[in-house]
């Protein structure tokens, strides 16, 4: 059992005037204790909403969430079960997550006093300890937010959610807003910590480059839907579906060799008029015929992938989507 | 001569007791057609130094130095031909089309405003230039367009709106600011492509302001790398980022994750985080974070010297070749 199970997980948002939008459209997802999980996908696709749903913060329409064999049951008056003070979420903005008028050792603090996790005389050491876990100076714990730069008040922000101990801790786009060096320490301390601490991390992140170099297992998202999920260096290696291969060939590359970014055409679709058939097909280089009658679900292939596509049958070997269709358009022709 | 020329430029703000300098001595040259990319980490003076030419620091700014513009002193110019100039033939795009654009004027509203004030076009006319420029930057049914508001559009309609604005009285210069981070890849390679278009088509001068050295290699021609309001390293795209030779560039890249650095190998960091402009290091202001740092180094700031087609602030040059 992973210590963060989602399954089949439906979300649904009123529109104001009526009318609902789907922007989780069943979706699975499972976090093992020292594990990094990436989640990756364009604005729109429904990662953000699928995180808030992994922590309680939205109730799911249908699907089930399972952290450590227990139901996640959203938010409400009651107090929540002290056990699921273990899984956690770290916000994007943390110039908007912290709170500027209170010390930044009092809002590590917190967890440890509403969990009663060390005796109070033992709490001003283990703020100190927890700055020092995240690559603070112990001085911080005296300081306010404003004092601290981007990439510092995220690990504050990290401090915090390790002070209640976690055995998961999700994070939404952590890295956004950050200079590429404060991104890459603080990539290294996710690294760190999960290796360190047997943390299970979901990573949320629309930017690639640093999934693929902190996750061990990606998940690619579009339009509500999980459309491929593999191992990262196969999935980089080999992308199997269409979308996942367009991704990648947006990234560009800092080797001054010029290459310009293949874009995607189009845009992801409103979700709450999502398209016929499969999602991806209005933008889909290879879409052929039964792409638009029918949706594929995401189905097992060999070697630990699976994939959402019509192009990538149950139990195939890996192969990428040029490929597949060669074979489809050669099918129909005969 | 160079479309731009700007020459020992030096900004100084207005702070709670004194002036800080943001900018400090910057020389570059932008010619027609050509991509000038500038990078750094935030607070490096990217964005001050470009605000700079426009005219439209906070009150209070100080700014020195030399800048010619087609051929025009810029910085000397009276407030309203310098106005002028910076709205017809200057033009800024900022990072996020949602704050730049107004959320409560029509697209059309937004787009013709310039053209009948800068070119004295009348509305009709203007109309026709809007619907031109719009298929120029590829928004489909542009005459519907004219009609809607920003929040209508997405984040990358929005910044490919916030460009046909900028672009509106056919300027010499675009700086684009940050034009693509707050946009996703495939959005963000789109908008790469349109610029890389925009200077073929029309001969336009294009400053990009980047911190990301991944959209610089795309599209720009030379680089110049700034660090704490100084340029450290400049010189061609391929040069720069194939065999960068300041320590500071070195380690920008190094930062990058890249495809060969794999199998739990931690990232380069570089240690501690740039200075406020309050508190600057003496000498070399990136002695502090520097692994080849020599004790003279801390007393002399390095000059940008011309070295085999680029230019170096470094005198240990541990990268020469």
């Amino acid at each position: 059992m992973s210590a963060l199970e989602l399954t089949d997980v439906v979300v649904d948002y009123e529109r104001r005037g009526g009318g609902r939008v789907r922007a989780v459209a069943g979706a699975s997802i499972d976090v093992e204790r020292g594990q990094i999980v990436g989640l990756v996908g364009e604005s729109g696709c429904g990662k953000s909403t699928l995180a808030r749903a992994a922590v309680g913060l939205v109730r799911p329409t249908s699907g089930s969430i399972a952290f450590e064999g227990r139901e996640i049951v959203p938010l409400g008056r009651r107090a929540r079960p002290r056990d699921l003070a273990r899984l956690q979420l770290v916000f994007q903005n943390p110039y908007a997550s912290l709170n500027p008028r209170r010390r930044v050792g009092a809002q590590i603090a917190d967890a440890l006093d509403t969990l009663d996790l060390v005796p109070a005389a033992a709490r001003p050491a283990r703020v100190r300890e927890l700055c020092e876990l995240v690559g603070l100076p112990a001085t911080a714990a005296g300081r306010f937010p404003h004092e601290f730069s981007g990439g510092q008040r995220q690990r504050i922000a990290i401090a915090r959610t390790l002070a209640a101990d976690p055995s998961v801790i999700v994070l939404d786009e952590p890295l956004a807003s950050l200079d590429a060096s404060a991104q890459a320490q603080l990539a290294n301390l996710l690294v760190n910590l999960s290796r360190e601490l047997g943390l299970g991390l979901l990573l949320i992140s629309h930017d690639l480059a640093i999934v693929r170099h902190v996750a061990d297992v990606v998940s690619v998202m579009y339009l509500g839907r999980m459309v491929e999920t593999g191992s990262t260096e196969t999935l980089w290696k080999q992308p199997l579906h269409p979308y996942t291969e367009s991704l990648i060939n947006a990234i560009p590359h800092p080797d001054g060799s010029g290459f310009l970014p293949e874009a995607l055409p189009g845009e992801v679709p409103d979700p709450g008029q999502p398209p016929s058939g499969c999602r991806f097909h209005p933008r889909c280089p290879y879409a052929f015929a039964r792409c638009s009658v029918e949706d594929p679900t995401l189905v097992t292939l060999t070697g630990g992938r699976a994939a959402a596509c019509w192009l990538q049958p149950e139990g195939a070997s890996a192969a990428s989507p040029a490929e597949r269709a060669r074979l489809v358009a050669r099918a129909e022709v005969q | 001569m160079s479309l731009l020329e700007v020459d020992g430029l030096r900004v100084r703000l207005p702070a709670a007791d004194r002036l800080l300098t943001v900018v400090d001595g910057v020389d570059y040259r932008v010619e027609q057609g050509e991509v000038f990319g500038v990078a750094g980490e935030s607070g490096s003076g990217k964005t001050m130094s470009m605000l700079a030419l426009l005219g439209v620091l906070p009150d209070g700014a100080v700014v020195e130095g030399r800048v010619n513009f087609d051929g025009r002193d810029l910085l000397g110019l009276a407030a309203a031909p310098r106005r002028e100039l910076a709205g017809r033939d200057l033009a800024m795009v900022f990072q996020d089309p949602m704050t730049s654009l107004h959320p409560m004027l029509t697209v059309g509203r937004q787009l013709t405003e310039h053209v009948r004030l800068h070119l004295g076009f009348d509305r009709r006319a203007a109309e026709r230039r809007a619907l031109e420029l719009l298929e120029q930057v590829r928004i489909p049914d542009g005459r519907e367009a004219l009609d809607a508001y920003p929040h209508q559009f997405s984040g990358g309609m929005r910044q490919r709106i916030a460009i046909a604005i900028a672009l509106a009285c056919r300027p010499k210069l675009l700086i684009a600011d940050e034009p693509t981070t707050a946009l996703d890849v495939t959005v963000q390679a789109g908008i790469l492509r349109l610029l890389d278009r925009l200077r073929h088509e029309s001969d336009l001068a294009v400053i990009l302001i980047t911190h990301d050295l991944g959209v610089m290699s795309a599209i720009a021609d030379r680089i110049s790398i700034f660090y704490a309001g100084r340029v450290v390293e400049s010189g061609p795209r391929e040069g720069v980022l194939r065999r960068p030779r300041h320590p500071y560039t070195r380690a920008l890249l190094d930062a990058l994750p890249h495809p060969e650095l794999r199998g739990g190998q931690p990232l380069v960091a570089i240690p501690g985080a740039p200075p406020n402009p309050g508190s600057i290091p003496p000498g070399c202001a990136f002695h502090p974070r520097c692994a080849f740092a020599q004790p003279d180094c801390r007393v002399h700031v390095p000059d940008l010297v011309p070295t085999n087609g680029r230019a170096l602030a470094c005198p240990v040059d541990p990268f020469a070749t």
